[in-house]
């Protein structure tokens, strides 16, 4: 292409890797731009991997980490990073579940203390198990069952593009699932996954590498080994003809669609995953992407339009089997089967003629500033970095990301929108239950 | 690797190391001719730039201030709504309008490279935008729909009701126009508010990143130097004072939780009183280790996220509590918030829940200083309200001196709950009983 392109910028975070005699896998990557540590811990455990009749279960465990420890009543946790001056969260994906905490760095010290005090064991108890029920009941309630939209797509479009129960079921889990759960339940599950050869341990930001690694050592290094589950198989097969579901939504005031396809492993072929990465936003990415212009712009078929890859919309920490997702909603009254139609035609002048000058160039550069400003907060580069290790042994892989995005070719494009058939489809329609 | 055994049963939590003093990062600012003020802020992490315009935009006509956000950068003479967008994208960058009853703001990030490009579009948008009568209208009906889905969100019913609640007859008291109004916009009313009020005067521009701070001002100033007009400005009168009253009750039949929102008094960011406030407000509900959240969610089981929060807008500030809980359990939600306000109202908090709160809000200033869209963000907010970020280190010391009495003085003062403004969205039929068990409730029926 004779477009001029902006140089894609990279970043060069350095990453130190090594593994503890328990098995804890441990990324530092230090940068003192700020007095600022962000500080990860990744279990290679997700909702693919809960028991049938446990829906919700990960979720609702990954709560109870925070309910006390082994040297921790029940609180202290919170206490004690927010009386340090930080903050913390958890959440559970499909392949992972993460805790993670952002400090200022003289804290760097209590943070991994509270880290390993519940990687050595949570408390477990009947009390806290049924608190945090009704928690987690409150959590679906707020997101998924008093809104619109609740839940659309990323729970209600895998049951129509799977069929095993890993892959279709609904991972915020049903209120009959969660109020049966046991302490038992959890105890198994901590026993099962909970391991110190099934985590990362990732530290960024103000550390100095010698005394962190002394730190790391010091609280980690007596967690008792345990090993690493067999991961399941969770491969299913392409889909070969169209699958098309729809349902009301009562709170919805306008319909909404959605479609997702199939893409190659993100892990074992990442070279061809990422042409997929990159047409998402070739086709969605603002004003001047190809459905924008067509869809909202010009056709006026729909209203707001989003295209991503993954069902949590996480490129690059899901595994196979993931897909690429398109979102729609629509003006009052309108065509589902048009949208879809439009979608199908504009994927095919993709495949067929190409992009134009400087399409792709343009599209990457944007995509090298949100990737870039992703690693700017110190946090970003703990969690991101430690899921990169966990999946692919590949921490670093952060620093090279915009560049990989931006050496895809037109030609990768292309035949990836080639690939985007009405046959390998799964789409699902809401129905505007609230219209006025 | 060596591993040191560390003693059996409960181990000892490891101490802090020494405080990082606050510091603050390197920038320079320029008022150019024309009245706009620029400040460029230095953080060269990544190689990036962040880009915040603050356009005081008080007292515009509602529908036509959202119209205008929504259609600013639709086109202008030369170019077309895509030829801006693919043009910023050509350099890593992106831009967005946005409204409040404040201001209007346009922001966006792009690759560093890019930052005179990036605000050459800037300047062609606010000395060019032509409202293009087919762009108009097809915004028009997009910025009808996402009304539309807001309406039909707890959370957005929730504020509407308790902003009319708090503000009676004051322009903040309504922030979202009726679909019926923004049908009404045509592109001349567009024109005519852009030159009128989209002017420097006034203005700031925030620029934050990987530049050199002069320089960013110097790029700044060769290409919104030419930015003119002069058309009116308008001060927002002071908001009037909370009104303590009944509890309202919105309807939403079938709601599975109940929103409530309390509105409590609170100060702007430099009275002497707001330090203390904040440190009241986080031992309150401000934070997760809060009596508040430990209460009515790791004790009882009522909610998923509750949290209070002082929010600053030019004309006045206020502080707002905000819980969604079961519908079930509404009546008892509102005892125990009323019985945390009230605790903490008339007794003194413990040396140790300050300490912590004190902890927190200090370390969490560090902590919004680390990236620079959180400097971008806290920069322009400072500026918009008439601060710079040196007052950062003048809050820290307030922060680090409050004392328990001045902490028990403000929670007196501002979070009493005889003092509180209540709003609940629920479905009025299974909680009114509750409620009216506790307080006098008044109740709306939903239009």
């Amino acid at each position: 292409m004779a477009a001029r392109r902006s140089r894609i910028p990279a970043t060069k975070y350095p990453v130190e890797r090594f593994t503890l005699d328990n098995g804890l896998r441990v990324v530092l990557t230090p940068d003192r731009s700020a007095p600022v540590i962000g500080v990860a811990v990744v279990y290679d455990v997700g909702i693919r991997s809960e028991p049938e009749g446990r829906t919700g279960f990960a979720h609702l465990f990954e709560h109870l980490m925070f309910q006390g420890s082994e040297s921790l009543e029940k609180l202290a946790h919170f206490r004690h990073v927010q009386g340090a001056g930080g903050t913390f969260n958890g959440s559970t994906h499909l392949d992972y579940t993460d805790y993670f905490e952002t400090l200022p760095s003289n804290a760097l010290e209590r943070a991994l203390f509270l880290e390993a005090d519940r990687m050595r064991g949570p408390r477990l108890t009947e009390e806290n198990l049924r608190n945090q029920v009704d928690v987690v009941k409150e959590e679906i309630r707020v997101n998924v069952l008093n809104r619109p939209y609740g839940g659309f797509p990323w729970l209600t479009l895998p049951p129509v593009m799977f069929d095993t129960f890993p892959n279709a079921h609904d991972g915020y889990g049903s209120f009959d699932d969660l109020e049966s759960a046991t302490v038992a339940d959890a105890a198994d599950f901590f026993r099962r996954y909970y391991a110190s050869g099934n985590a990362v341990l990732a530290v960024s930001g103000d550390i100095d590498v010698a005394e962190a690694t002394e730190l790391v050592t010091r609280h980690f290094g007596d967690v008792p080994a345990r090993p690493a589950p067999q991961r399941p198989d969770f491969t299913e097969p392409d889909l070969s003809a169209e699958r098309r579901t729809s349902y009301t939504d009562a709170l919805a005031p306008l319909p909404a669609v959605a479609g997702a396809w199939r893409v190659p492993d993100p892990v074992t072929d990442f070279a061809g995953y990422l042409p997929y990465v990159v047409l998402a936003e070739v086709l969605t990415d603002g004003d001047a992407s190809r459905l924008v212009e067509r869809l909202v712009q010009r056709d006026r078929t729909v209203t707001s339009l989003g295209g991503y890859l993954g069902f949590m919309g996480d490129p690059f920490d899901v595994r196979d089997p993931t897909a690429l997702l398109l979102q729609a909603h629509l003006p009052p009254g309108g065509d589902v089967d048009k949208v879809l139609r439009t979608v199908d035609e504009e994927l095919d002048r993709l495949a067929t003629d190409g992009l134009t000058d400087g399409e792709l160039a343009r599209t990457q550069a944007r995509m090298a500033t949100h990737l870039l400003r992703d690693t700017d907060a110190v946090l970003g580069r703990a969690l991101r970095m430690a899921v990169l290790e966990q999946q692919r042994g590949e921490p670093g892989l952060l620093n090279e990301l915009p560049r990989l995005v931006g050496e895809v070719t037109e030609e990768q494009v292309r035949a990836a929108a080639a690939t985007l058939r009405p046959e390998r489809r799964a789409a699902i329609e809401v129905i505007a239950g609230g219209a006025r | 690797m060596t591993v040191t055994t560390a003693p059996a049963g409960p181990r000892t939590l490891p101490p802090l190391g020494p405080t990082r003093k606050l510091k603050v990062p390197k920038q320079a600012e320029r008022t150019l001719r024309n009245g706009l003020t620029v400040i460029a802020v230095r953080r060269p992490a990544v190689p990036l730039v962040e880009l915040r315009l603050w356009v005081p935009f008080g007292r515009v006509h509602l529908a036509r201030g959202a119209m205008l956000s929504q259609t600013m950068l639709s086109g202008t003479e030369s170019m077309t709504s895509v030829q801006i967008a693919a043009e910023l994208q050509k350099v890593g960058g992106g831009l967005s309008a946005g409204v409040d009853p404040d201001r209007l703001m346009l922001s966006g990030a792009g690759l560093v490279t890019g930052l005179d490009r990036m605000l050459e579009l800037l300047a062609e948008v606010l000395t060019g935008a032509s409202y293009p009568s087919d762009e108009v209208a097809t915004e028009r009906d997009r910025l009808v729909d996402r009304i539309q889905v807001a309406q039909s969100q707890p959370a957005h019913l929730a504020r509407e009701a308790l902003l009319k609640r708090i503000y009676g007859r004051h322009p903040y008291a309504t922030q979202t126009p009726e679909p019926d109004q923004i049908r009404a916009v045509r592109p001349a009313a567009l024109r005519t508010l852009h030159s009128e009020r989209v002017h420097p005067t006034g203005a700031q521009l925030v620029l934050v990143g990987d530049v050199q701070p002069e320089k960013a001002l110097d790029a700044a100033e060769r290409a919104l130097g030419g930015w003119s007009g002069a058309g009116r400005t308008a001060e927002l009168p002071a908001t009037p004072p909370l009104e303590p009253g009944p509890l309202l009750l919105v309807d939403r039949p079938g709601s599975v939780q109940s929103s409530l929102r309390i509105a409590l008094p609170a100060v702007s960011r430099t009275d002497p009183d707001h330090a203390p406030l904040q440190l009241a407000n986080l031992i309150f509900g401000g934070y997760f280790s809060s009596r508040w959240v430990e209460n009515i969610r790791e004790d009882k089981g009522y909610t998923y996220g509750p949290h209070s929060v002082i929010e600053h807008s030019v004309a006045g500030s206020v502080l707002v509590a905000a819980a969604d809980v079961a519908t079930e359990v509404t009546g008892p939600a509102l005892l125990e918030t009323t019985y945390e306000l009230g605790r903490l109202a008339s007794l003194p908090p413990k040396p140790e829940e300050l300490e912590q709160a004190r902890q927190y809000a200090l370390g969490t200033l560090q902590l919004g200083m680390s990236t620079q869209a959180g400097l971008a963000a806290l920069t322009s907010a400072y500026a918009g309200n008439g601060l710079r970020l040196d007052f950062l280190a003048e809050y820290a010391a307030r922060l680090a001196k409050a004392s328990i009495e001045d902490v028990a003085q403000a929670a007196a003062r501002y979070l009493a709950p005889a003092r509180a403004a209540i709003v609940v969205l629920g479905d009025a039929e299974r909680v009114t009983p509750g409620l009216a068990a506790l307080t006098t409730v008044n109740t709306e029926r939903q239009a």
